[in-house]
């Protein structure tokens, strides 16, 4: 396997595949053989909870050799073709399972929305299913072994499907040996809307009575952790390496609780932008960090004027050579008038304008 | 050339061409999606097939066919296209213009550069669009004559043999470096980039297929020149027919200041010519045989240039604006006229080749 894998992953291999590459050819071969992508079967769903109109569902992942393995708290980008849609729709999903190692299978924990194409898809998801993955992103992570714990205490705070990288992190924490005499307390305070909606309720029932030195609180309905409540339930929170994930509402709480303390770390849904015709938000260039007032121009026009200089051509959309990526947000082509929100997509910034709130890679 | 129509009625005839693109766009769906996997599909399939038969030497014209086919549909219907962002909107990173790298020794980068911004927004326009000739030809009255361009048939052939590498050096702009318009140290990156890109291909098509069929490697790198020969023929031919036969107009760069959309749309119809043909003739074209629908519309999946091309003629024709097409063996023919008659220096009373019928506006 190793010198199949390193055949196909020569320069000499992408020489002979060009223009495609080897990947396209091994993937019409087996859709489970790839050099250089990342592909994951599904092996299996279940159901953790039924609510009307907002399911949840884990799915069992298996990636192909490709897969360079997780830390607890990163996210991956599922890539889905639907049947029917010729589209590719791209999400970004934490991965719920415990840190993995190369070609090692993870979950994904998805929640249903009503509007949401992709998760609704998933949620329903049927075992042989090949999705589109990316290697595992992001710096929400837990970065000490606890191989070699440290002494701090640590805290996680989440709301809704924000439980997911959380309990990636408290999972990989008891999978690897941590237990109470470690001597550093876990605390896992989560929010979900009511007990029904409740994931993991079995495992972190679990959890809480083993001895295990974790405490679970698990709150419901209108009983979201304010400032007042986190003072009681880990004293000198503030002090207490945090990481915190969920809705915005609940997270502006955190925020405010914790003043400016380094020990928090956030990670945030993102917001479901509305669209409206007029100019509102702002837009955020995240490769520079500049962010402006958005001023219904065109994105290209508003980072020139904010001091930026992207690359551009013909300034009429026809040439792509201002094509940029859209992180968030939801932009209007000028031209045709039609709203795109679809997260992580390629636009032409000469002819896109902002709608709301936006960030774009410049 | 200057509009015939009034501002008027530019405008309108802009509407009608945007209204014809949003229908289009709206439309855009899995069969154009469908579409262009099958191209791929098939063409990977030639491809494989063409590499195979080198393997059997009596089967070598067969093998050499089936590349230069392969090499033909991807080049042109899909590198040329997916390059210009035409499938972009399906979010499959292996048909976005942002990545796809074509089989061609120039660098995708520099090709849509020189290409879908130059050559597309500056269509026709004298000093501006350098497809105008590649900086090598005499393809216009407007360009002055000089005793070099005594040599235009000659070049002419010397550009169709070695296409991919005339198309790979336009980027350099040598022609703007010999008049001192252009400085030699502008043309570091892009000398990086064309080598590297040059290497990946001659390794591939002169070493590595090559060398795997073994003691066949004269065989088989001679086929592989030959399959490269073929498309460089063919593409510049279907591209020459583009712009240069009779009827194809070009602009000055005076005309073309604060262009409104109508005024644009309306130079990339007199700028293009189309040929005629059947299907098959229109897929290994590129749909560059619909090349007036290609610059009103470059973006738009070019499968649809053939369904659409009957109502931009007809709105053409309702407007006077010439819609030039004709067979094959035609547009040939004129673009070999031109090249041969531009060698000369102008005659006293240039006359056109063919009498165009010059058709007014209705009277609004």
């Amino acid at each position: 396997m190793a010198l199949v894998s390193r055949i196909t992953r020569s320069r000499t291999a992408a020489a002979l595949a060009s223009p495609h590459g080897v990947d396209h050819y091994l993937s019409r071969i087996n859709p489970m053989w790839a050099a250089h992508e990342v592909r994951a079967r599904v092996v299996g769903v279940r159901r953790e909870t039924d609510t009307p109109g907002a399911p949840v569902a884990t799915l069992t992942l298996q990636p192909t050799a490709t897969w360079r393995g997780h830390r607890a708290g990163q996210y991956v980008q599922v890539g889905l073709d639907l049947p029917g849609s010729a589209r590719r729709m791209t999400r970004c999903f934490s991965i719920s399972s415990p840190a993995s190692g190369a070609g090692e299978e993870i979950t994904l924990t998805i929640r249903s929305h009503a509007d949401g194409q992709v998760s609704k898809y998933l949620v329903d998801a049927q075992p042989g299913q090949v999705l589109h993955l990316s290697q595992a992103q992001g710096d929400f992570t837990l970065p000490v072994s606890p191989a070699t714990p440290g002494i701090d205490p640590l805290l996680f705070i989440t709301g809704g499907s924000g439980i997911t990288p959380a309990m990636s992190m408290l999972r990989t924490l008891l999978r690897d040996g941590y237990d109470g005499r470690a001597g550093r307390p876990v605390t896992f305070l989560h929010h979900a809307r009511s007990a029904a909606d409740q994931i993991y309720a079995d495992e972190l029932a679990r959890i809480a009575a083993d001895d295990n030195d974790v405490t679970v609180h698990l709150r419901h309905g209108d009983a979201v952790f304010n400032e007042l409540e986190l003072r009681r339930l880990v004293p000198g929170h503030r002090d207490t390496d945090t990481w915190a994930c969920g809705p915005a509402g609940m997270i502006d709480l955190v925020r405010a609780a914790y003043a400016d303390s380094p020990r928090l770390r956030l990670e945030l849904f993102k917001p479901p932008s509305t669209g409206t015709d007029t100019a509102e938000g702002d837009l955020v260039f995240s490769g520079s960090g500049e962010q402006v007032t958005n001023s219904g121009a065109s994105i290209l026009e508003q980072a020139e004027a904010a001091g930026l200089s992207p690359v551009f051509g013909c300034r009429m959309g026809i040439c792509f050579s201002c094509t940029t990526r859209k992180a968030e947000g939801t932009v209007r082509n000028v031209l045709s008038g039609t709203e795109s929100s679809v997260p992580d997509e390629d636009i032409q910034i000469c002819v896109s304008a902002p709608v709301g709130d936006c960030v774009v890679d410049l | 050339m200057k509009p015939h129509l009034t501002p008027q009625q530019l405008e309108e005839f802009g509407n009608e061409m945007d209204a014809l693109r949003q229908r289009v766009l709206a439309d855009l769906g899995e069969d154009d999606a469908a579409y262009i996997r099958e191209v791929v599909r098939r063409q990977q399939q030639l491809e494989v097939l063409g590499r195979a038969l080198f393997y059997l030497p009596p089967a070598w014209p067969l093998a050499v066919a089936a590349l230069s086919a392969s090499k033909i549909l991807e080049n042109m219907e899909i590198g040329h296209n997916v390059m210009h962002g035409q499938y972009d909107w399906m979010g499959d990173p292996h048909l976005s213009s942002r990545v796809y790298e074509w089989d061609n020794v120039c660098p995708s980068e520099q090709w849509k550069y020189s290409h879908n911004y130059i050559h597309h927004t500056f269509t026709n326009i004298l000093g501006k669009d350098r497809d105008i000739g590649y900086g090598i030809l005499r393809m216009d009255e407007d360009q002055e004559w000089h005793p070099y361009y005594l040599g235009n048939p000659v070049y002419a052939l010397l550009l169709m043999v070695f296409f991919e590498w005339g198309v790979a050096m336009h980027d350099l702009e040598v022609e703007n470096i010999v008049k001192g318009t252009r400085r030699l140290e502008e043309n570091k990156a892009l000398h990086a980039g064309i080598m590297r890109k040059v290497r990946r291909q001659a390794v591939k098509d002169y070493v590595l297929f090559p060398a795997l069929t073994g003691p066949l490697f004269p065989l088989t790198l001679a086929g592989n020149a030959a399959a490269n020969l073929v498309r460089n023929v063919w593409a510049f031919n279907i591209i020459f027919c583009g712009h240069f036969p009779a009827g194809a107009e070009t602009f000055s760069t005076e005309e073309c200041e604060d262009e409104t959309r109508g005024h644009w749309y309306y130079r990339q119809v007199l700028g293009s010519a189309n040929i005629s043909g059947g299907p098959l003739f229109h897929v290994m074209s590129g749909n560059l045989s619909h090349q007036i629908e290609h610059h009103l519309f470059p973006d738009l999946p070019a499968r649809r240039y053939p369904q659409i091309a009957p109502e931009v003629r007809e709105i053409c024709e309702r407007y006077g604006i010439a819609y030039t097409t004709g067979p094959l063996r035609r547009q040939l023919a004129s673009v070999a006229r031109k090249i041969c008659r531009l060698a000369l220096p102008a005659r006293a009373s240039t006359q056109p080749d063919e009498p165009v019928a010059v058709r007014r506006p209705q009277a609004a």
